[in-house]
């Protein structure tokens, strides 16, 4: 069986990737999930605060992904669940297992990827001490609670601020536990404002900026943590250590986008988004396959995911249809002062729709300063900006006529203080 | 006397900065909000905090062990663990609808608890 | 009565049970874990030496050579994955052109085949990502690579096919003379025997002690080690050791037989045998001193740190003997490196000094079957034979890890043969999923219900690893 386009990834980016792609015409789509459902890691997202962008209404993650699965089903595009992509082939052959349909080969004339992303672990950071059970990732712990319906500790301390770990500290909290504290190596949150708010503060539960943990105790099940602040090189102050009696320690420590099956067609990989990069269609570096949300570059809005993945879908629609100029040799845009990552990496503005979106992260806190686009010495475009952290992904969006004042093959953009 | 409250919305992502003022008549005034629902939520964090309680309760016979919910609308903050407590109560059947009530008006704040997805059998 | 009982399941007790399982002997193996192999096999350099390090005249320099040349029969007849990649003892300066070739010196001593002395040229054509600044090396084509907790588990297996008994969370808290014999008394019952072998790891001496006054002592040394992912598994082709020094055989990096890198380790004595705990400052110096061999490792792409014991004597050699005045009590103590790779000679060693105790009936076993039904890597299928396990299967075609590629079918096979997996820990030793980049987090909660439901357990009973290594606290409602 061939397809005119295969989806790697039944998630949040899969499923908008897919609809739209049929919204554009394509009539032979497949989806391919490796869980039992569809929906992705927002099935475990109980929480809400999804969908203000895409739906002006405030969703759990469960709603959100209900949404679009349904969307999927109306349109009648076809998916495999539990099915895993073993690899990809420059001739665009994507090799499956599934128990139910073995081992499929599937010929595609577009692949979009939308594996998403994984967490860091206790391993990635060289966490010091023992490796008793009772060390989670957050997002394993969430699944075990919101999902399998089982709690994963009684006394808790949490290191890092990101989102799911924000998130975890209130869920564990509402079932019972007793969240001691949670660390932050930075001197400044990982997580949206909001989550800090309605998670950490409503509950008393204190947030330790510039500490992470020195030490795990405890020979097969988690017995106490200890953690101490550090200098400005991220090593621990001797002296200051807190010790916690504790039977849990969830990591929230970072996501990676997950590329294996990326890595095996040989993509591109940005070693500071660790993604593929994509240009203006969220095309990758080989010709008709694409990619889209935390596959690409990890998010903190799905809102913005499921804005990416539709551009994704148009994009690969487009390059099924020949719409797409691929003679044409684009721009890069390239990070300046103060910003460690642009997605797209590249644009060719004769296949630009209308406007062309620019999503980046800024590398420190900064207040009352502005992003500044441009090309050569020329400033295309200036946006002031009261707040910026490199928890909030920031987007400029530039006009059909904005582009074309670009000359050159470089667009930058920066940081610059206001004045 | 007057006293500014600095607060930071939580009603959407943006996080703005919020100053509330109660003044001496008794008006509240929220300063730094970007939109209406900013103001809102300032004026209850000094009035009467509410969130919106998102958790679980556990169901027989679907396609998994737990079900989640939410509260359609905002309850006051300081019942969140008696709320919890009522939830955790419950045990439902698959299948289930989204937004299908699985507690009506709980501890009577006019707030049912609804289901935030649907689950078959 | 036993015939022989075999006192600790790592690579040594799981070995020589097998090759006493040769003979009519009634055998009991005896562990305080609830899995084979769970503390010096599991946490170690994963190498098999060539021998020229451990000293002339020692115990450890008689049976590493020969130990090393029987592994790929061993491991044929086991189907564990084993590679002779070589090793480089790598030098910087004159002071390690000399210690390489007092190495060399000592090898031929010992027995080891085929060695030579690199010129800096030739060294950097056998390695293209090491330091401009080494400038010879020693070549030992003979050394491998091993996963030594697969193959004692491999051991364990094929030793209970063959008839042996294993006990685990059995834990030896007393021996008492017999005459004849021994009575070992243990928290899982009592049991009789003719003759011991004391193959306790970091508690050999304790087990020792147990019969006879001490007369040697282990001072376990910490080793601390990174475990990178498989992005970094190629960029050496051999084992690279920089020279050895009073702290051990030298800081190695060196891929694994699954395709990682391995780096480490330091050398520190500890008081606490159960001290597995990393050290931030020691894992520090085992990367300072790595990246002088080479700066192309990638630290960021570590996906594990942990921590071994090595069960150092206070005699410095292996203490391989039947005990004075101990009739039928033979150590095999201080079983420190090169202790696995010595292991098939020294097994052989202590067989000879069992039979010539003259203690049990020596009669071949007619049935011994050596080899074990062989292991299905899924991952390393071709794509026919993919297709073709997934139609005899279709559990082949649920992967359950999706970092290693590990399918259903291949964690319920490990949980349901002898020695079989009953942990979490159990299954990542056995077919490795959590052994990835993801360390169990996708795939953790699922072994959990495979487990569970293989078992016929309550999935919050199903352990990470020893005892009270819970997981799951208790339903949510």
């Amino acid at each position: 069986m061939d397809y005119e386009i295969v989806v790697i990834g039944g998630g949040p980016a899969g499923l908008a990737a897919a609809i739209e792609a049929r919204k554009n015409g394509v009539q032979k789509i497949l989806v391919v999930e490796r869980d039992r459902e569809l929906g992705g890691i927002l099935q475990q997202c109980i929480h809400n605060g999804f969908g203000l962008h895409v739906f002006k209404e405030e969703l759990t993650g469960p709603e959100y992904a209900e949404r679009f699965i349904n969307e999927l089903k109306e349109n009648n595009i076809t998916y495999l669940l539990n099915a895993m992509v073993l690899e990809i082939t420059q001739e665009k052959e994507v090799h499956i297992v599934s128990p139910n349909e073995g081992y499929l080969c599937i010929k595609a004339q577009a692949i979009i990827l939308a594996m998403g992303c994984r967490e860091r672990t206790a391993g990635a950071i060289a966490m010091p001490g023992t490796r008793p059970a009772g060390v989670y990732t957050a997002g394993t712990a969430q699944r075990f609670i919101n999902m399998e319906g089982y709690m994963v500790g009684k006394k808790v301390v949490i290191l890092g601020s990101g989102d799911i770990g924000l998130i975890m500290a209130r869920r564990m909290t509402l079932e019972g536990a007793e969240v001691l504290a949670v660390a932050e190596i930075l001197p400044f949150s990982g997580g949206l404002t909001r989550n800090i708010v309605q998670c950490l503060d409503d509950f008393n539960i204190p947030l330790y900026l510039s500490h992470t943990v020195t030490k795990v105790k405890g020979h097969n099940r988690v017995e106490g943590v200890t953690i101490a602040k550090v200098d400005e090189n991220r090593r621990p102050i001797p002296g200051t250590e807190i010790n916690y009696d504790c039977d849990t320690l969830l990591l929230s420590v970072g996501l990676i986008p997950e590329n294996e099956v990326s890595k095996t067609v040989g993509l591109k990989i940005d070693p500071k988004t660790n993604g593929p990069i994509v240009n203006e269609v969220m095309e990758t570096s080989s010709n008709g396959i694409f990619a889209c949300g935390n596959v690409v570059h990890v998010h903190d809005l799905v809102d913005f995911v499921t804005e990416e993945s539709r551009r994704a879908g148009r994009g690969a629609a487009r390059y099924v249809q020949n719409q797409l100029d691929n003679s044409v040799i684009g721009f890069e845009t390239i990070a300046g002062d103060g910003i460690s990552y642009i997605v797209p990496q590249s644009v060719r503005i004769e296949n630009v729709e209308a406007n062309l979106d620019l999503f980046m992260r800024v590398r420190n806190i900064y207040h009352n300063v502005k992003l500044v686009v441009k090309s050569g010495d020329k400033v295309i475009k200036e946006k002031k900006k009261a707040h910026m952290a490199p928890g909030e992904m920031e987007h400029i969006t530039l006009k059909k006529d904005e582009l074309q004042q670009i000359d050159g093959s470089t667009l930058i953009i920066e940081v610059k203080e206001e004045g | 006397m007057e006293k500014e409250h600095e607060l930071i919305c939580i009603v959407c992502p943006m996080g703005c900065h919020l100053k509330v003022t109660k003044t001496d008549q008794g008006t509240i005034v929220v300063k730094g909000n970007t939109c209406k629902r900013g103001e809102q939520y300032g004026k209850n964090e000094l009035t009467n905090p509410v969130r919106v309680l998102t958790t679980t309760v556990k169901i027989m016979g679907g396609s998994l062990h737990s079900l989640p919910v939410k509260t359609n609308q905002p309850i006051p903050k300081g019942l969140i663990f008696e709320a919890m407590k009522e939830i955790n109560k419950v045990v439902v059947e698959a299948p289930v609808t989204v937004r299908d009530v699985i507690i009506k008006n709980i501890l009577g704040t006019g707030a049912d608890v609804v289901a935030s997805r649907s689950m078959k059998k | 009565m036993y015939d022989v009982i075999i006192i600790g399941a790592g690579v040594a007790g799981t070995y020589i049970a097998r090759e006493l399982a040769r003979y009519n002997l009634k055998l009991l193996l005896l562990d305080k874990e609830n899995d084979v192999a769970n503390q010096t096999t599991m946490a170690n350099s994963a190498i098999i030496h060539a021998g020229y390090d451990a000293k002339a005249g020692y115990k450890k320099g008689k049976f590493n050579a020969p130990g090393n040349k029987m592994f790929d029969q061993v491991c044929d007849e086991l189907d564990v994955l084993f590679k002779r990649c070589g090793s480089l003892v790598v030098g910087f300066d004159e002071n390690d052109q000399r210690i390489i070739k007092e190495l060399y010196e000592n090898g031929v001593k010992n027995g080891v085949p085929d060695m030579r002395i690199l010129d800096k040229k030739e060294v950097h054509e056998m390695e293209k990502n090491i330091s401009d600044a080494i400038c010879c090396a020693l070549y030992a084509p003979t050394a491998g690579i091993i996963s030594p907790f697969e193959l004692a588990i491999a051991l364990a297996e094929n030793a209970v096919d063959n008839g042996v008994t294993l006990k685990l969370n059995t834990r030896v808290e007393n021996i008492y003379r017999l005459e004849p014999g021994y009575k070992v008394v243990t928290n899982n019952g009592d049991f009789e025997t003719r003759l011991v072998i004391n193959c306790a790891g970091v508690f050999a001496d304790e087990i020792c002690n147990m019969v006879t006054k001490p007369n040697f002592e282990i001072k376990p040394r910490k080793g601390n080690y990174f475990i990178l992912d498989k992005d970094m598994g190629d960029m050496v082709n051999h084992i690279i050791f920089q020279c050895p020094s009073d702290k051990g055989k030298g800081i190695l990096i060196a891929p694994t037989v699954h395709g990682n890198l391995i780096v480490g380790p330091d050398s520190e004595f500890v008081t606490d045998k159960n001290d597995l705990a990393t050290e931030s400052e020691q894992l520090e110096y085992v990367k300072k001193t790595a990246l002088l061999t080479s700066d192309k490792i990638q630290f960021n792409k570590v996906i594990r740190v942990f921590a071994g014991l090595r069960a150092s004597s206070s005699t410095g050699d292996f203490v391989i003997e039947e005990v004075e005045g101990a009739k039928g009590f033979i150590n095999v103590g201080g079983y420190e490196s090169p202790g696995l790779s010595s292991i098939p000679a020294v097994a052989e060693y202590v067989v000879t000094i069992v039979k010539n105790t003259g203690l049990v009936d020596w009669v071949k076993n007619e049935n011994f079957n050596p080899r074990r039904r062989p292991v299905v890597r899924f991952v390393e299928l071709s794509k026919e034979e993919k297709i073709e396990k997934i139609k005899e299967n279709s559990k082949f075609g649920q992967i359950v890890c999706r970092c290693e590629t590990v399918t259903e079918a291949e964690i319920i096979d490990c949980i349901h043969r002898s020695a079989g997996a009953t942990t979490v820990k159990g299954v990542k030793k056995r077919t490795r999923p959590g052994m990835g980049r993801c360390q169990g987090g996708f795939c953790g909660p699922r072994v959990q219900e495979i487990l569970a439901r293989e078992l016929n357990k309550n999935i919050e009973d199903i352990l990470y690893d020893g005892e009270n290594s819970y997981v799951l606290t208790e339903q949510t409602k």
